[in-house]
């Protein structure tokens, strides 16, 4: 056989889980598209996010927590073994509030899921003077905010890269600009590109983002998946303003201040739009008033990899045993459960976490 | 007194008093901002928010953005302002001095 | 929003012309320029600085007072100081002016955005003190401002033409480093029958050659080895010439070996290019009157290949006839009528391309320039940096800028892009056309939050609030 795993996509989640497949010895080989493929990967907000997560499933919001529980001890062994420092800052984070109803029934639902959580889901409710306290930049019209203690944010094309380079140290076979039009088992996988190539692999992980949507049903799954895009903002370089990111604003290691996101079903368009970039800053000046004059020197769209309730899809193929499916909204933040968890669930060992609800089963036949 | 500098002006051209740094500096009024400051012995710009590096005009026509100074608190391209009376103008420090 | 037949980008030669072609034809036209004053690149504040300096600028220059005449015109609606930052559907078109956000539409738009010089990376080129040398002449141009201790780098007739300048402006150049080899000469000679039918260019550049000789400017050719030197700012220049190891003090340096079209607007808008290996460099591919594949935008000037300035006014015209015929403004056989002789000048004018591209090919050690040299000035990449994303699995510079920033900055890759993909290319082994290039959008020149903000329709929901 070529290759123990073979891993289609290479994205945050394909690599993350190479890289914990690598870490226990398997023999890995990755198949990543093109230049110009959709990926959220690159085009996605940074956040390693609990807050608001799981809000209907406890179970999502926990494997939310135990991700970002480890991630800063993945980004450092990220970053040791591959000399690249993967910037990480884990000192909560905010859902800012412009009106006492919608912070009010926000506290409501927090505390009705913390109950689920046996308590574990710090986060403090700020009016706007002690939130002003924290951001001295935040603007009149902000009444207030959630800070939650165990959110925080990363340099998501800095884990990128490090994990693009670790995967390889640890000597992945990475092949890119293939595009896996068909996979099928005739006895072992074998896996066909368009253009010509031909993998054999014992075992198959389809973690191709959107690309799943169309190789799914072709392996037996149902992966009922969708593009919805989110435009994003970057400012210039600027000084210290905002100190712990929010859903509205983060600033970023380098120093520009991140804005996002649009909430748009408009298929596979990754355009920006005036009104998107207009509406995006409005909110971000609503919030800190002195970004009224800060330039934007780019923004992007970036299509999000959806499920129908939004949360992840890990499934083992029934009609192709061995193949798994593994898709996500927010690869980000879960990267380091990938990358630790994972694995023992893919390879059946003892330690495999419980992700039943996270199987098809819940999609109802259509 | 004018600092010396690298460039020699043509033509003299009545002249305005604009704020650099704070310290007042005549200027040819309506001249380009970028090429006044040269003029006046002005090299270095700026200081790059990456390395610290110091930088000036580079192209002159608005696409290279290595002449950026800070005007009434927006960080704009020097090559593409023109000079008026009063014209305040910050010179940017590299990484965490920008005023916003 | 005030709705045109059409909208032109630039009010350059190219732009200008169309403008007066369109508007004589009855068009509605809105003419779009981020300067103050029209005339582009070439004719930069023509009209107020044609009677201060044009003895040193020459009839080529003042010359440009006819097409800003035309302009002046009903019909036309010329809007300065207009920044360009969104093309999008239905041709809306948004631009800054004045620190505040406007729009207008169009049916039709018409990019004459002209020419960036080429990236020129040399160790040392991000010194304070080295510019282009376009940027050398924009200063004697529009603001009379003149170098006293410069050496010109590089490449082409535009080095010459600025050198011959500053010569007449009595403050000649310390020395010419010159790039080219006797051999590329010998090598242009094959194209020698095109540059005869092009042979006013080929009697221009004999002269100012002259010019500058006589003024005993020391020229150095086939120079190789170049860096820049100097403590926060440039205070010399090394490179190998003839064999032998040189050093010029000087503290202004000015670059240039060609121009680029400038490509920025069409890419956002999803105008195919391709890379000419004659000109190194992406061209938007065009039919005869400046279609691109996108419906409604046309290209003319430098902006669809470079060939100068008499060649944007005539491409101009052309694709301004087009979109006259497209508009029923005009049938077809008065649109061919006006456009046959046109077409015919226009290939006169393109003959000379082919000898000046060869004799004057862009400088190869700024082609792929060292590991250690910064490539990307605004996020400070180096060309080592760029090599190793190959390594990592980068097969094109979108990659490559997601890992190393290079292209994030406020220029937009509008001084890296071409070097990104010439170094990809080479290091994994494929064409230009294969690596691709930058992922263009919005905003083609950085605006700020507050104007964009001001755009805002107040009801409009933005996010719905979920976790991103
Ligand atoms: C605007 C936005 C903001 C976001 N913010 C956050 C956030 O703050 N925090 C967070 O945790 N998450 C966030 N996300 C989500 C996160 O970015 C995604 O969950 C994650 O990037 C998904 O990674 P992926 O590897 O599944 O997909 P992708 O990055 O899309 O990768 C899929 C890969 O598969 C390849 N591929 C596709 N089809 C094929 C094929 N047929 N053959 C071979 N290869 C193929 C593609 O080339 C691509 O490289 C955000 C997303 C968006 C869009
Ligand atoms: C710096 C420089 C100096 C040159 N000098 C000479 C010379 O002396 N002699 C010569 O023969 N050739 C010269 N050239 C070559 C030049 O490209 C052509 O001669 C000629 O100017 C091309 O005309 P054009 O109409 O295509 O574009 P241009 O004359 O370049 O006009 C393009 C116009 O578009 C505007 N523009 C671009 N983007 C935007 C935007 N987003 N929003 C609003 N406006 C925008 C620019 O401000 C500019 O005025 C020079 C080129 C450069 C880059
Ligand atoms: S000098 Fe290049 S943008 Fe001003």
């Amino acid at each position: 056989m070529d290759t123990d795993y073979a891993i289609i996509g290479g994205g945050v989640v394909g690599l993350s889980v190479a890289w914990g497949l690598l870490r226990r010895g398997r023999t890995v080989t990755v198949l990543d598209g093109d230049d110009g493929s959709f990926r959220a990967s690159r085009g996605n907000f940074g956040l390693v996010w609990v807050q608001s997560k799981g809000m209907k499933q406890p179970r999502y919001a926990r494997w939310s927590q135990q991700s970002a529980a480890i991630w800063a001890d993945f980004a450092n062994e990220l970053g040791d073994a591959t000399g690249q420092n993967v910037p990480l800052e884990q000192k909560g984070g905010y859902d800012l509030h412009f009106s006492e109803e919608t912070l009010r029934a926000t506290v409501e639902q927090y505390e009705a899921l913390k109950a689920k959580l046996d308590g574990d889901y710090p986060f403090d409710v700020l009016g706007h003077n002690a939130l002003r306290k924290e951001e001295p930049h935040i603007g009149p019209k902000v009444v207030g905010a959630i800070l939650h203690h165990q959110d925080g944010h990363a340099n998501p094309l800095k884990l990128l890269q490090a994990l693009a380079a670790d995967v390889r140290r640890m000597g992945a076979r990475v092949l890119v600009g293939k595009t896996v039009t068909d996979v099928s088992k005739p006895d072992a996988f074998r896996i066909d590109c368009a253009d010509g190539t031909t993998l054999g692999a014992d075992r198959v992980i389809l973690s191709a983002g959107l690309g799943a949507a169309q190789l799914g049903p072709k392996m037996g799954f149902k992966a009922p998946i969708r593009p919805q895009r989110g435009q994003v903002l970057i400012t210039e370089k600027l000084p210290k303003l905002i100190n712990r990111p929010s859903l509205i604003a983060r600033q970023v290691d380098e120093g520009g201040i991140q804005i996002g996101a649009t909430n748009e079903e408009v298929g596979l368009d990754d355009r920006v739009t005036q009104p998107g970039l207009s509406g995006l800053a409005a909110e971000a000046i609503a919030a800190y008033p002195a970004l009224a004059k800060a330039q934007l020197v780019r923004s992007w769209g970036a299509l999000r990899v959806l499920s129908p309730d939004g949360l992840p899809i890990y499934q083992q193929s029934t009609e192709m045993p061995g193949a798994f499916l593994v898709t996500c909204h927010s690869g980000i933040t879960l990267a380091a459960a990938h990358a630790r968890f994972l694995p023992d669930w893919l390879e059946g060992t003892v330690d495999a976490p419980d992700l039943e609800v996270f199987s098809e089963a819940r999609f109802a036949v259509s | 007194m004018k600092p010396a500098s690298p460039f020699l002006e043509l033509h003299d051209c009545p002249r305005v008093t604009v704020l650099l740094d704070g310290q007042p500096l005549d200027l040819p009024e309506g001249a380009n901002l970028a090429a006044a400051l040269l003029a006046a012995g002005v090299e270095v710009f700026r200081k790059t928010p990456v390395s610290g590096a110091p930088r000036g005009p580079f192209c002159m026509m608005g696409a290279c953005f290595d002449c950026l100074v800070e005007i009434d608190g927006v960080v704009r391209q020097a090559c593409m302002v023109e000079v008026t009376a009063g014209l305040e103008v910050r010179k940017p420090d590299g990484v965490g001095d920008a005023t916003v | 929003m005030q709705r045109f037949d059409l909208a032109i980008i630039g009010a350059g030669p190219a732009g200008m012309a169309a403008a007066q072609e369109a508007a004589t034809h009855g068009l509605r036209v809105v003419l779009l320029d981020e300067q103050a004053r029209a005339g582009g690149q070439i004719y930069r504040d023509v009209d107020r600085v044609a009677d201060l300096r044009g003895d040193i600028l020459g009839p080529d220059y003042t010359d440009g007072r006819r097409l800003t005449a035309g302009i002046g015109r009903d019909g036309i609606t010329h809007v300065t100081e207009a920044v360009v930052w969104a093309i999008e559907e239905d041709f809306v078109i948004s631009f800054t002016k004045d620190g505040k956000g406007a729009q207008v539409a169009a049916d039709r738009v018409l990019l004459a955005t002209g020419a960036l010089e080429r990236p020129m990376p040399l160790p040392g080129w991000t010194l304070p003190g080295v510019m282009t040398a376009g940027a050398g002449q924009i200063l004697l141009k529009q603001s009379g401002v003149l170098a006293r201790h410069a050496v010109l780098v590089g490449s082409g007739p535009l080095l010459y033409l600025i050198a011959a300048q500053m010569v007449r402006a009595g403050t000649p150049p310390l020395a010419l480093v010159e790039t080219q080899t006797k051999a590329d000469l010998a090598r242009a000679g094959r194209h020698i029958t095109g540059a005869l039918r092009g042979w006013s260019y080929m009697l221009k550049g004999v002269k100012m050659l002259a010019e500058i000789t006589r003024a005993r400017v020391p020229r150095y050719t086939g120079a190789t080895q170049i860096t820049i030197e100097g403590e926060g700012k440039a205070e010399a220049i090394r490179f190998t010439s003839g064999g032998k190891a040189r050093r010029i003090a000087c503290d202004t340096v000015f670059l240039h070996h060609g121009v680029v079209p400038n490509t920025q607007a069409g890419r956002s808008l999803g105008v195919t290019h391709r890379w000419s290996t004659e000109q190194s460099c992406f061209v938007p591919v065009l039919d005869a009157s400046g279609g691109t594949n996108v419906p409604g935008i046309f290209i003319a000037g430098d902006g669809g290949g470079i060939a100068g300035a008499k060649a944007a006014e005539i491409a101009g015209r052309i694709a301004a006839l087009r979109v006259a015929e497209e508009a029923g403004h005009l049938t077809q056989n008065a649109r061919d009528q006006r456009a046959t002789p046109l077409l015919a000048a226009l290939a006169h004018e393109r003959a000379a391309r082919p000898f000046l591209d060869t004799a004057y090919p862009p400088c190869a050690e700024a082609l792929g320039p060292a590991d250690a040299t910064v490539i990307c000035r605004c996020e400070e990449v180096t060309a080592g940096a760029i090599r190793s994303y190959a390594g990592l699995g980068c097969l094109g510079p979108n990659q490559a800028k997601a890992f190393g920033r290079t292209g994030m900055g406020p220029c937009q890759g509008r001084y890296c892009g071409l070097t990104v993909t010439a170094l990809l290319a080479e290091t994994n082994g494929r064409t230009p056309d294969e690596t691709g290039y930058f992922r263009i959008r919005p905003p083609l020149k950085p605006v700020t939050l507050g104007e964009l903000a001001a755009m805002a329709d107040p009801d409009a929901k933005v996010s719905d609030g979920s976790d991103h």
